[in-house]
Parts: C-alpha cells; sequence; structure tokens
C-alpha cells in the first residue's frame, strides 16, 4: 500500500513537470503563500495559476466599503457577455485573519450569494501582510478590531502578471472592463 | 610538524565553515507610548508588547553571507515582484561587495521582500512600526528622549546630511538599551510600512474619492511638532515593497 502511495506520488509529480513552465518574474505567484478558501481546503496561492482572474482584500465583518467591493466585482463580470464572464474568477483575500475562518468566509459567500466563480481566502497574518504588499494594497487594524484599508480590483493574467488595477468603486469602471475584456480574449 | 598543524587547520577550516558570529539583539521592554500615529487615528496610545532588537543594521557582509546561503536572493536570480532593478546595485558582482560597499557599512538598496526574507534566516522579523519608533525615542540616558531638543536636532542634522556622502559604518554610540544606529546612518525598513496609511493616497481622504479606504479613514498624525518623526513616517509609506534606495536599510527584531 506504502509502494502504491509513494509510486503515485510520483507520477503526479511527473506528471506535472513537463507542464509547469517557469513564472515570469513579475507573477505574483513568485510569492510562496498558502491560502485556506470558504470550504476549508488549503493551497498555494499559485495554485491559482492557469486563469484570468480578479482579486481584491477585504474582511467579512466591514460594513462600509467591502459590500460595495463586492458589489463593484459581481457588476464587473456581468458587464461581460456569457462566454467571457464564464471564464473570469474571482479571488478575495481577508484583511482579519484572526475572525475570517473558513466558516465566516463561507457565511459570508452564502449570504452576499457568491457562485463557484467566487474564492473567498484567508492566510496565516505574515502571508497576508506579504499578499497585500505584493498587491499594492495597505491596510492597518484599529483598536477596535475594524480595519482601514485601501480598495482596489486588479486584474491578473492567466501567469499571475498584473494587468490593470481600478481604485473605483461602487461603480462601473469602464477602462478597467475594457482591460478585464482584452485579458479574456488574449487567454 | 605536520601532524601537529592539523588541529590547528581543522580548526581554521571550522571558523571559517561556521556561521558569522551570531547577532546581538537587545530585550526592550516595551508598554504604552505616545507614537506620532495614534492607534486608533485619535489619541490612543500604542501598546507595545516586550521584544528584542537587533543592536545594528544589517550590514553589507551580512547580507553578502546570506546571499550565498540563500541564491534565491542574488541581484541577478530575483523575481522582480520582489526587488527592483536597483536591487543590491551598488555590489561590484551578484556575490562580492566590491569598493561601493564595504562590508561594516549598513546593507542598503534592499527590498521590503528581502529584508524579510533575510529576517526570517536569523529566525527573526522586521520590526513593526510602532517597536522602531518606540525604541529610536531613546538617548543614552533615558528611553523617551523625544522632549529633549537635542533628540530632535540630532536626527534633523542627519536628514540634512547629502545623501551623496558614503554610509558610516554601523557602530555608532549605544542609546541607553544598547541599541546603535536607530537615528543617524540608514533610513529602516519596517514590517507594516504599508499600514501607516499617510502620504499621497491619503490626501483623497477628504475629497470626493473617499471610498479608496475603509474604516475610520487615514490615520491622522499627531504631535506636528514632532516632524522629524512625521518625515520618517511619510517617507516609509510612500514606498512600494520592492523599493530599494541608496539610503534605506534594515534591522530584525523578536517577540519576547
Amino acid at each position: 500500500m506504502k509502494r502504491l502511495l509513494l509510486a503515485l506520488c510520483l507520477l503526479l509529480l511527473a506528471g506535472q513537470l513537463p507542464a509547469a513552465t517557469p513564472l515570469p518574474g513579475d507573477s505574483v505567484y513568485q510569492l510562496d503563500a498558502r491560502l485556506t478558501d470558504q470550504d476549508g481546503h488549503q493551497w498555494p496561492l499559485a495554485a491559482r495559476r492557469g486563469r484570468v482572474q480578479l482579486v481584491t482584500m477585504f474582511y467579512t465583518s466591514c460594513t462600509m466599503v467591502c459590500p460595495m467591493i463586492v458589489d463593484t466585482l459581481r457588476l464587473t463580470r456581468k458587464a461581460l457577455d456569457e462566454p467571457a464572464r464564464e471564464r473570469l474568477d474571482v479571488l478575495a483575500v481577508s484583511f482579519d485573519p484572526a475572525r475570517d475562518d473558513p466558516a465566516a468566509l463561507r457565511r459570508y459567500a452564502g449570504q452576499r450569494q457568491l457562485d463557484a466563480h467566487w474564492t473567498l481566502a484567508r492566510a496565516e497574518p505574515q502571508d497576508t501582510r506579504r499578499l497585500a504588499a505584493l498587491l499594492g494594497l495597505q491596510y492597518r487594524q484599529l483598536p477596535d478590531g475594524d480595519f482601514n484599508h485601501s480598495s482596489q480590483l486588479i486584474l491578473l493574467d492567466a501567469d499571475g502578471r498584473i494587468l490593470a488595477r481600478t481604485t473605483v468603486i461602487g461603480r462601473l469602471d469602464p477602462a478597467f472592463v475594457d482591460a478585464v475584456r482584452k485579458a479574456l480574449a488574449k487567454g | 610538524m605536520a601532524a601537529r598543524r592539523l588541529p590547528a587547520l581543522l580548526l581554521l577550516g571550522a571558523a571559517f565553515a561556521a556561521p558569522a558570529a551570531a547577532a546581538d539583539y537587545a530585550a526592550l521592554p516595551g508598554g504604552t507610548f505616545a507614537s506620532v500615529l495614534p492607534a486608533d487615528g485619535k489619541a490612543a496610545p500604542a501598546r507595545i508588547a516586550p521584544f528584542r532588537l537587533r543592536t545594528e543594521p544589517v550590514t553589507n557582509a551580512e547580507f553578502l553571507a546570506f546571499v550565498k546561503s540563500h541564491p534565491q536572493w542574488r541581484r541577478d536570480r530575483v523575481p522582480a515582484v520582489f526587488a527592483d532593478a536597483r536591487y543590491l546595485s551598488h555590489w561590484a558582482a551578484a556575490d562580492a561587495l566590491g569598493p561601493d560597499a564595504l562590508p561594516a557599512q549598513p546593507v542598503t538598496r534592499v527590498s521590503w521582500f528581502a529584508a524579510q526574507a533575510y529576517c526570517e534566516s536569523e529566525h527573526a522579523r522586521l520590526p513593526g512600526w510602532y517597536e522602531w519608533e518606540y525604541a529610536a525615542a531613546a538617548d543614552a540616558r533615558q528611553a523617551d528622549a523625544r522632549a529633549d531638543p537635542a533628540w530632535r536636532e540630532r536626527v534633523l542634522a542627519w536628514y540634512a546630511r547629502p545623501s551623496s556622502t558614503p554610509l558610516p559604518a554601523v557602530g555608532g554610540a549605544p542609546d541607553v538599551h544598547g541599541v546603535r544606529d536607530l537615528n543617524g546612518l540608514v533610513w529602516e525598513w519596517v514590517d507594516d510600512f504599508n499600514a501607516l496609511l499617510v502620504g499621497s493616497d491619503s490626501r483623497d481622504q477628504d475629497g470626493a474619492d473617499k471610498l479608496r479606504f475603509c474604516g475610520a479613514g487615514a490615520i491622522g498624525m499627531q504631535q506636528k511638532e514632532n516632524y522629524a518623526t512625521l518625515m520618517r513616517v511619510a517617507m516609509l509609506s510612500s514606498l512600494r515593497a520592492t523599493d530599494t534606495t541608496n539610503n534605506l536599510g534594515f534591522r530584525c527584531a523578536r517577540s519576547e
């Protein structure tokens, strides 16, 4: 049994090697961070490689701008025509790893009726700080537990390069939607 | 003769093979601290747990040893997402210091990611802003010398020094905690440089674009008279994590 497992592992490894072309140096997937999603699954950030996606950071107990971040992501996806929309994923990582465990993320996904295109995730505090730094986002926890944070939507290509970003929250940013369309047409 | 020399040679070999002498860390008691950045954006003091701080900034020699044992941080191998094109560009080669980077000078032109990785290799981390500000408030006699005009003048005199002059070696006079060079040598990275929330972005707080920041808005800066420290906050908060500059180095910290 053990030998069988080992053989399987080797097979898996061997199967992955030829497919893995080196990551570009300007890919955010260079960051060795582990994330846990709303289903409790844990994976390296680089597991997101392969699909164009929108990335943001938020936290579930945020009552001010974060709901509007989700609304704006939804608007952006809706602005796309059907075949393209299906190929656009969303990754929202929490600023608040202490309170946003998988159960909290799952509750939030339920309340906001987020479908399978949406991944809500958390990382350990050090990885959270690194990911924010990588994405160029600022955040700071206040004594009452809330956060001050910058709000942006960031467009990644399939290899994790930042193609575009917008700070327009609460309504559509036409230039950003254009960038998303172009990225999906290429990918 | 040969047999007698052998142990000496072995010892010499061991000295070369051993990691560089462990860096010194000083224990700082922490406590409540009136930061220029109130914890709640209004007036709340910062609460700082006891911690240890590296007594000196990391030097070129120390960073060279790190790059040799962690070649992914060589300037010719580091991915662009972790350091800009000027990373360690004053070194003679990717694995050699040369005349513009003396061994005892503090290492500069290092990104936040590289500084973090170095500290991890020392089983440490970058200090938080509050830890750094608290430590840098000390002088040779007291833990908080900020009310002393001499303290401010010393800091500002350093700011006025042209950045083109070569950096002195680490090892200035120790403060009351036994820590050296916090003011007067190089600017230093802090772990939460992207938490200070002031600088160009905060101008939008009062403008139409309030939504860029969620929550209570930008932290208001207190102690306006303490512009020596405010200048440092402004500089740090303007940085991106990949930025490297001629006079930005770092030191590491450890939680107690």
